[in-house]
């Protein structure tokens, strides 16, 4: 094990060497260029024996990793905003195909008009497309979820995407433990998958299937998701005897006598934890949920945290126009059948990478606490 | 007598969902026998993915994976990249896609993989139109062509798209054309191919009864024709440069011939046959200029 000061981008770079994945194709886009620039010359230099598919698209860059995967190889991409909307028919097909794809995904808003700044908007509309999200909010996080993945991916036959926000830790060093090849080895076995394309047992994958069947199929994707709840936090366990980290569903700190509790992902869930801090000296009873696995989204977990606050707050860097934040549709859909359950105050902030500091944070708690009634939607720091 | 060409062996089984007298069909049936059971096929929409056979049935015989439309090349190209890996190079990766998913959406994919040079070989059975939608017109639908977006009083205004020509100026190993009456020089082709690496293309040309508006059992008569009359000459092009036309007729039949079996040109006037008679005639012999130039500057 080593210790070394990497950007989130190469966070990526080295779960995916860590991984032994063995088929790359990616096609470049600010922020998430470094991942696979590294990745590049990890493959040429041969720390990385794997062959990189240098595509002309992220299309032809999803569809090159699910043909690899079906192939039996471990395959790995990388890409952001415009780029995974590109990819969109594809995340949808790599699903339907069971195919234990991973890959990277910088939060990056989009476009028009241009911004290349954090936004969660990008990943969660690509939340019904039946891939598992995970929204990392260190870099030590965006490595070994990468390892995770591959993990859990494997033993359930779903993709999963490792989300990261642009610049926040795509572009910021910070220290991160290197696991040891023959740790990851042990705790990673190579790619095993029965259901591959091979000439000696030759299949047809992906036919045409009338109605009589279809809704199968689709039902044993949600079962899938569902095996995966309790095969993260299983797998998480197992993790934490290796290495020492624990990374489950969810994130809670300072929930157990919480009045007010704040649901976040991402590097906000990071600044929200200091405001925790910060409010508890003052004598408040605030706490934080990070949401750390949107899809399979963990309703019980949710369920079970929030019912005893008194109020939640969701706080969302992400836009679904004309309905609000996406997150705090999940949060109250989890909530709506539990009776007597907190109100819930919907917050929109930090859109296209705009600061989101403690002292914002601090002031979503002290404006709750003055207010009764849940809100569908209230507006941070907008200019009007 | 001849000794055949063609092996014996069959790979795609009866009980596949084709039309009656499919070309297309019939060219996945000669391609499996060139090419043997270490194949893998990527389809992407088009007729095949009704052929092969609805859930969980499957006629081709060899593994397969359906793919979206536009990316018979890209999963073509990752199946591939892994073969490489697992060190199975002894697999002839084979992308099988229509001319809608070739000319049409699949162009950028196939561009990218041609000019990455991905150990692909690329065949498109084009019935030129988007049969399987029922019959919308392709960029690979011939010049004053009936399809249903292109109606009998407004017929296809512009000629077919070049295919092999893009992709020769890709500068890639092989290239070639063929057609269903012509099954040992398709045979061959694929053979050829398959020896090949890098990226290679076959066209084949497949006749389409109910889009053609053809009697099924005319289809080899007018794969032949298209060949005959040099409609669609059968060539091949090395290396972007070295062209060579594989059948040569002494005199081209006139198109009339071939136009007049088939429902789709049955509204063409007498001009119109003249106007395309003159399209096929100049085509023809830039096509022996391209082969006679190939030849000189074999030793430049």
């Amino acid at each position: 094990m080593k210790r070394m000061a990497i950007v989130g981008n190469h966070a990526l770079s080295y779960g995916a060497l860590l991984s032994r994945v063995q088929v790359i194709a990616a096609y470049p886009i600010t922020p998430q260029t470094q991942v696979v620039e590294l990745l590049s010359e990890m493959c040429a230099d041969g720390t990385l024996k794997a062959e990189f598919v240098k595509v002309e698209s992220e299309h032809s860059a999803m569809a090159a990793v699910m043909g690899a995967s079906a192939s039996g190889a471990r395959a790995f991409t990388a890409t952001s905003s415009q780029g995974l909307a590109l990819m969109h028919e594809v995340l949808h097909w790599v699903t339907g195909a069971r195919l234990p794809v991973v890959m990277g995904n910088i939060n990056r808003a989009f476009g028009p008009p241009w911004s290349i700044w954090t936004e969660q908007t990008d990943s969660l509309s690509q939340r019904d497309t039946g891939w598992m999200q995970i929204y990392a909010q260190d870099n030590q996080e965006v490595l070994d979820s990468v390892i995770l993945a591959y993990k859990v991916s494997e033993q359930v036959l779903l993709p999963t995407m490792v989300v990261l926000d642009a610049f926040f830790l795509s572009h910021t060093s910070e220290p991160v433990e290197i696991p040891d090849q023959e740790k990851v080895d042990e705790f990673l076995p190579p790619y095993e998958n029965k259901y591959i394309l091979n000439p000696d047992d030759p299949h047809a994958f992906g036919g045409l299937t009338n109605p009589e069947w279809y809704m199968e199929l689709r039902y044993k994707i949600h079962k899938a998701h569902e095996q995966s709840l309790d095969l993260i936090e299983k797998e998480g366990k197992e993790f934490e005897k290796m290495f020492g980290r624990y990374y489950g569903l969810v994130d809670p700190y300072k929930v157990d006598d919480a009045e007010i509790i704040l649901v976040a992902i991402s590097t906000a869930a990071s600044t929200a934890r200091y405001a925790v801090d910060l409010l508890r000296e003052k004598g408040k009873k605030v706490g934080l949920l990070r949401i750390r696995v949107f899809r399979p989204f963990p309703y019980q977990k949710v369920k079970d945290i929030l019912s005893n606050a008194k109020k939640v707050i969701v706080l969302d860097r992400n836009l679904s126009p004309g309905a609000g934040g996406i997150v705090a549709s999940e949060v109250r859909g989890a909530l709506a059948n539990v009776k007597n359950h907190p109100p819930v105050f919907s917050y929109i902030m930090g859109l296209g990478g705009r600061d989101i500091t403690t002292k914002h944070i601090m002031e979503l708690f002290e404006e709750v606490e003055k207010m009764d009634e849940g809100k569908d939607i209230i507006w941070k720091g907008v200019k009007l | 007598m001849r000794k055949l060409t063609i092996p014996r062996e069959e790979y795609m089984t009866p009980g596949h969902l084709a039309c009656q007298g499919c070309g297309g069909a019939l060219a996945m049936r000669l391609a499996l026998k060139a090419l043997g059971k270490k194949t893998i096929l990527t389809i992407p929409a088009c007729c095949w993915s009704v052929i092969d056979g609805p859930f969980p049935y499957s006629a081709a015989g060899v593994p397969l994976f359906h793919a979206p439309f536009e990316t018979a090349a890209s999963t073509s190209a990752g199946v591939s990249a892994a073969m490489k890996i697992l060190g199975k190079e002894d697999v002839h990766v084979v992308a099988w896609a229509g001319d809608g998913g070739t000319f049409d959406i699949g162009m950028q994919a196939i561009s990218g993989a041609a000019e990455r040079g991905d150990n692909i070989l690329y065949i498109v059975y084009d019935n030129e139109a988007y049969m399987n939608t029922g019959i919308q017109r392709s960029s690979a639908t011939p010049y004053k062509a009936w399809t249903t977006t292109t109606p009998y009083k407004f017929p296809k205004a512009r000629p077919k798209k070049d295919i092999i020509g893009i992709l020769a100026a890709h500068k890639v190993p092989y290239v070639a054309t063929a057609t269903v009456a012509y099954a040992e020089d398709f045979v061959k082709k694929v053979k050829k191919a398959a020896q090949i690496k890098g990226f290679r293309l076959i066209q084949v040309l497949s006749p389409c009864p109910p889009g053609w508006k053809t009697p099924p059992e005319i289809t080899i008569k007018l794969a032949r024709l298209a060949v005959q009359t040099g409609v669609f000459p059968l060539y091949e092009v090395e290396n972007g440069e070295k062209y060579k036309i594989n059948i040569k007729p002494k005199k081209l039949k006139p198109v009339i011939e071939y136009l007049k079996l088939q429902g789709r040109f049955r509204h063409l006037t007498q001009a119109d046959v003249e106007e395309i008679q003159a399209m096929v005639n100049r085509n023809w012999k830039l096509l022996l200029a391209k082969e006679e130039f190939s030849r000189q500057i074999e030793n430049l």
